[in-house]
C-alpha cells in the first residue's frame, strides 16, 4: 500500500479544475469564446471540433468590438466532462483566442436564439397558427394570404416546442441562428 | 528605425533581425522575388534540397540539434503541399519550424491560378498557427510574430504564405523590437502549492519514478541539467519516452532506460507497480500507457506540462503543474532542499525490486557469429562511437526502435527521431540539418533500407554542402516493422513487406558522388563501421543484417505494462500465436 493519501481530482490549485473524470453520460455546454476577428479563425475553430471529433450543436459568431476587431464565438456541445475539459483546453491553444468561457459552470447565463418560421396553410389551421404565435409572443415579419413568417427569439427550447407546434399546421421553412449567450451579472 | 523596402528584401532582413543563419528551402515561381534577395546577401546560408520534405526534415534535425527554430523556404502550390509531411511531423514532436511559402499574387487568389493551393487551408490542422500576408506592411511584424508563436510555449512549426505581388510591392520595414508585444504568452512558473504539493508527494513516496518526456528537451539545456540534479539527489529511478532520450543521461546510476511498447522491462515495471508517477514534459501516448484502463493502476501521479490540453487528455492526474518544465524544477529542488531533502526510506526496497526486473536482461537477443544482429550492430556502433559528442538521427521502424534502446545518450539535443508521426524517410533530410549545424560533429543516421529509400535524393544535399553525414543502413531487405506486426498479428502472411529490387547502396554512394561500403561478416563489422566514422564524405554503409530477427521486449497494443513480451520467453514457433486478436484493431 502507498503512504500516499490524496483524493482523486483533488487539486484546487490548477486552472485546470479536475472534475470527476469517471462521470459516465455525456453534458451540453454553452462556450464562448473571444477570438480576434481574423481571416480564418472561424475555420480554425470548425477544423478543430471536426478533427478532433468534437460535437456541435450550435454555433454563432460575430464581431462584437469593432475596434478591437474581437468576435464572439458561441458554441454549443456535448461530452463527457472530459472531453469538454479537452475541447476547452484545445480551444484555449488556438493562437487568435483570448478567452475560453464555459457559461454552463461558470454561474447563471442567459441563452436566447433567434428564428424564422414559415407556415403555410389556409382556413382554421392558419387561425390556430396565428393564435399559437401570439402565445409565444413571436411577431409576424412577413405575410400572404396562404402564408406567415413568424419570427420568435428564447431559449433553444422555446424554439423547439414553437416548432413543435407548427408542424402539424403547415410549418414549411425554419431559419434558426444559433444560440448566443451571456453569463448574467457581472 | 523604420525603413522602406520591398516585401522580398523584408524577408531577408526580417530572417537576420531572428538570427537565422540557416533556410532549407526550393525554388519556383512564387518565391523568385525571395530568391533574388538571398542572392544579394552572404549572412544567410541556403540550403538547396531536392524535395521540400526533405527542407522540412532537416529543418527540423537543424531545430532540435541547436534548440533554435527551422527555417524553411518553399514556392507556392507544389512546393508548399510537399511540406505538409514534415509539418505534421514537427507538429507532432513539438519542432519549432518557420515554413515561408510563396503564394499567387493577391488578385489570383481563388482563381485556380497557376500553382495556387490553399496553403493556409491545407496546413491549418498541421501547424501551431499560420498566416497568409495581404499586405507588405503587415509582412515584417508578422514574421517576427511567427518566430515568437513557434519558440513560445509548446513548440510547433508555423507557417506563412507570402504572395508575390507582396514580395514585389514595397512597404515599411520594422524591426522585432518595434512590435507591439503578443498577447501569446503561456505561463512559464509553475503554481507554487502545485509544486509544494509535490515535494511532499516526493518525501513520501516510497516506489516513486519520474517519467521524462520531450518536453524536457524543449525547456533547454538547463531543464536536462536540473533534472539530472533532481533525480541524483533524490535517487530517484527515471524512465524516458523516445523523444525525451538525454535529458538524464544513461550514465547515470538512476537511469531505467526508456519506457513503452519497446521500451525496457524494468523501466515498464516500475511505472506499473510505482505510487508516486511524475511525468515532466511527457504526454502519455499510446505507446506509453498501452491499455489505458489498467496504466499504472496504484499510483499518484502528478505532470507537468506547458500545454494546457497535454494535462487529463489521456490519462487523468491528480496533480497537475501547468508550466515550463525548466522553472518548474527549479523551484521544486528549491522548496525540496529547503525543507531538508527528505526521501523515504522505503526507497531501498524499491531499488531492490527494480534490479530484480533489470535482471531479467529483457534486452538479450541470440547472438551469432554468421550472421550480423541488428542489435549487435548497434552495439558495435556504440562502442566505437562512446565517448564521442555524437549525434544520432533515425528512420522509422525496428532499427530506430534499436536505436533507442541499445545506443546510449549523455546528454539532450544528441538525438533527432521521428515520434508522433512515425515518418520514414525522416532521418537522412534530419542528419543532414543537424550536420549542417554542427559541421564537426560525427553525425549518424541508423536507418532502415525501406525508409532510407523514401528521401535519399537528399545524398545529393548532403554532397553538394559537403556534409559528411554517415548512412547506417540495417538492410534486412524487409519493411521490418510491417513485417513482425504480420508474423505477430496477421497469422505471418507478410503482405507486400518485402523490400524488393533495392538498390546497390554502394554504387549509390559513388553515384551520388561519394562512398560507401557494404558488411555482412560480423567479422568486418568493427571495422566497416571505423571506415565510416572517419570518412569525410557523406557515407552509407550497407549492414546486410539478419532479415528476420523481431524488436524485443514488446507490449502489444492493448495490453498493460506488465504483459510484456520478452523475446527470449517466446520460442519461434509460438510468435504467430503470441498476441491475441483483440489488440490487432490498434496500431
Ligand atoms: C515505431 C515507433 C515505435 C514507438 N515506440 C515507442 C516506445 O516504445 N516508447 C516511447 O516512449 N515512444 C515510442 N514511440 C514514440 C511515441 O509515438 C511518441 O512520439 C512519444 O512517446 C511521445 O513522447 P513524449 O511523451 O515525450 O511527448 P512529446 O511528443 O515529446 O511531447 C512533449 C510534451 O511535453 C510538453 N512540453 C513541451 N515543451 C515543454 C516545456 N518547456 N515544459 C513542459 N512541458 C513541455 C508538450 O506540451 C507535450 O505534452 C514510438 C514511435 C514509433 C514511430
Ligand atoms: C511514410 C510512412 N509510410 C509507412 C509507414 C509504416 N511503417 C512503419 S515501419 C515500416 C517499415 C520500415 O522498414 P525499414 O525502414 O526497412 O525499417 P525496419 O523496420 O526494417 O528496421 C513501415 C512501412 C511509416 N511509418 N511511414
Amino acid at each position: 500500500m502507498s503512504a500516499l493519501k490524496i483524493e482523486r481530482g483533488a487539486s484546487s490549485h490548477s486552472a485546470y479544475d479536475l472534475r470527476d473524470y469517471h462521470a459516465a453520460g455525456e453534458e451540453r455546454h454553452t462556450l464562448s469564446v473571444i477570438v480576434d476577428n481574423e481571416a480564418g479563425v472561424l475555420a480554425r475553430v470548425i477544423g478543430l471540433f471536426s478533427g478532433r471529433g468534437y460535437n456541435i450543436d450550435s454555433l454563432t459568431v460575430a464581431e462584437v468590438d469593432h475596434t478591437g476587431h474581437t468576435s464572439r464565438i458561441t458554441v454549443v456541445t456535448r461530452g463527457t466532462p472530459a472531453v469538454i475539459e479537452q475541447i476547452k483546453a484545445q480551444l484555449s491553444r488556438i493562437i487568435p483566442v483570448h478567452e475560453v468561457h464555459d457559461l454552463t459552470v461558470e454561474g447563471a447565463s442567459v441563452e436566447r436564439e433567434l428564428g424564422l418560421f414559415k407556415v403555410v396553410g389556409s382556413g382554421e389551421k392558419r387561425v390556430e397558427a396565428l393564435r399559437i404565435s401570439d402565445i409565444f409572443r413571436a411577431n409576424v415579419v412577413d405575410s400572404t394570404l396562404e402564408s406567415f413568417v413568424f419570427e420568435i427569439t428564447g431559449a433553444p427550447e422555446k424554439l423547439d416546442a414553437f416548432a413543435d407546434l407548427m408542424r402539424p399546421l403547415g410549418l414549411a421553412e425554419v431559419a434558426r441562428t444559433g444560440v448566443a449567450a451571456l453569463a448574467r451579472g457581472h | 528605425m523604420s525603413r522602406s523596402m520591398t516585401g522580398a528584401r523584408m524577408v531577408v532582413e526580417a530572417l537576420r533581425d531572428q538570427g537565422v543563419d540557416t533556410v532549407f528551402g526550393y525554388p519556383g515561381g512564387a518565391v523568385l522575388p525571395i530568391y533574388d534577395e538571398i542572392f544579394q546577401q552572404n549572412d544567410i546560408k541556403h540550403i538547396l534540397v531536392r524535395h521540400e520534405q526533405g527542407a522540412v526534415h532537416m529543418a527540423e534535425g537543424y531545430a532540435r540539434s541547436t534548440g533554435k527554430p527551422g527555417v524553411v523556404l518553399v514556392t507556392s502550390g507544389p512546393g508548399a503541399t510537399n511540406a505538409v509531411t514534415g509539418l505534421t511531423d514537427a507538429l507532432m514532436d513539438s519542432i519549432p519550424l518557420v515554413v515561408l511559402t510563396g503564394q499567387v499574387p493577391t488578385f489570383m487568389i481563388g482563381t485556380d491560378g497557376f500553382q495556387e493551393a490553399d496553403t493556409v487551408g491545407i496546413t491549418r490542422p498541421c501547424t501551431k498557427h499560420n498566416w497568409l500576408v495581404n499586405d507588405t506592411d503587415s509582412l515584417a511584424e508578422t514574421i517576427h510574430r511567427a518566430f515568437h508563436v513557434a519558440t513560445a510555449g509548446r513548440p510547433g512549426p508555423v507557417l506563412i504564405d507570402i504572395p508575390k505581388d507582396v514580395q514585389f510591392a514595397t512597404g515599411t520595414y520594422l524591426g522585432p523590437k518595434q512590435i507591439a508585444p503578443s498577447r501569446y504568452q503561456p505561463a512559464r512558473k509553475g503554481d507554487a502549492d502545485a509544486i509544494t504539493r509535490l515535494v511532499e508527494l516526493i518525501e513520501t513516496a516510497e516506489r516513486p519514478v519520474f517519467y521524462t518526456g520531450g518536453g524536457v528537451i524543449n525547456s533547454g539545456p538547463a531543464a536536462s541539467q536540473l533534472l539530472t540534479e533532481l533525480v541524483d539527489a533524490t535517487g530517484f529511478p527515471v524512465t524516458s519516452t523516445l523523444m525525451g532520450l538525454g535529458a538524464y543521461p544513461a550514465s547515470g546510476k538512476s537511469w531505467l532506460g526508456m519506457l513503452g511498447m519497446h521500451g525496457l522491462y524494468e523501466a515498464n515495471m516500475a511505472m506499473h507497480g510505482c505510487d508516486l508517477m511524475i511525468n515532466l514534459g511527457a504526454r502519455f501516448d499510446d505507446r506509453i500507457t498501452g491499455r489505458v484502463a489498467d496504466f499504472s493502476p496504484g499510483s499518484i501521479k502528478a505532470h507537468v506540462d506547458i500545454d494546457p490540453s497535454s494535462i487529463n487528455k489521456v490519462i487523468p492526474v491528480e496533480l497537475p503543474i501547468l508550466g515550463d518544465v525548466g522553472h518548474v524544477l527549479e523551484d521544486l529542488l528549491k522548496i525540496w532542499k529547503a525543507r531538508g531533502r527528505k526521501t523515504s526510506p522505503a526507497l531501498q526496497q524499491w531499488w531492490a525490486q527494480i534490479e530484480q526486473w533489470r535482471a531479467r536482461d529483457c534486452l538479450a537477443y541470440k547472438p551469432s557469429d554468421k550472421l550480423i544482429k541488428p542489435q549487435h550492430a548497434l552495439e558495435r556502433l556504440e562502442a566505437l562511437t562512446a565517448g564521442r559528442d555524437r549525434y544520432i538521427t533515425t528512420e522509422v521502424g525496428q532499427h530506430q526502435m534499436w536505436a533507442a534502446q541499445f545506443l546510449h545518450f549523455e546528454g539532450p539535443n544528441r538525438w533527432m527521431t521521428s515520434g508522433g508521426l512515425g515518418t520514414m524517410g525522416y532521418g537522412l533530410p534530419a542528419s543532414i540539418g543537424v550536420q549542417v549545424a554542427h559541421p564537426e560533429a560525427l553525425v549518424i543516421n541508423v536507418a532502415g533500407d525501406a525508409s532510407w529509400l523514401m528521401n535519399m535524393q537528399e545524398m545529393g544535399t548532403a554532397v553538394q554542402f559537403r556534409a559528411p553525414v554517415k548512412q547506417f543502413i540495417l538492410n534486412n531487405e524487409r519493411l521490418g516493422m510491417v513485417r513482425q506486426w504480420q508474423q505477430l498479428l496477421h497469422g505471418e502472411r507478410y503482405s507486400q513487406s518485402w523490400s524488393e529490387s533495392l538498390p546497390d547502396f554502394v554504387k549509390l554512394a559513388e553515384a551520388f558522388g561519394c562512398k560507401g561500403r557494404q558488411v555482412h561478416d560480423p567479422a568486418d563489422l568493427d571495422d566497416a563501421i571505423r571506415e565510416m566514422i572517419d570518412s569525410d564524405v557523406p557515407f552509407i554503409l550497407d549492414v546486410l543484417v539478419e532479415k528476420h530477427e523481431n524488436c524485443f521486449p514488446m507490449i502489444p497494443s492493448g495490453k498493460p505494462h506488465n504483459e510484456m513480451l520478452l523475446g527470449d520467453e517466446i520460442a519461434a514457433d509460438d510468435i504467430g500465436s503470441a498476441i491475441k486478436s483483440d489488440g490487432a484493431v490498434l496500431v
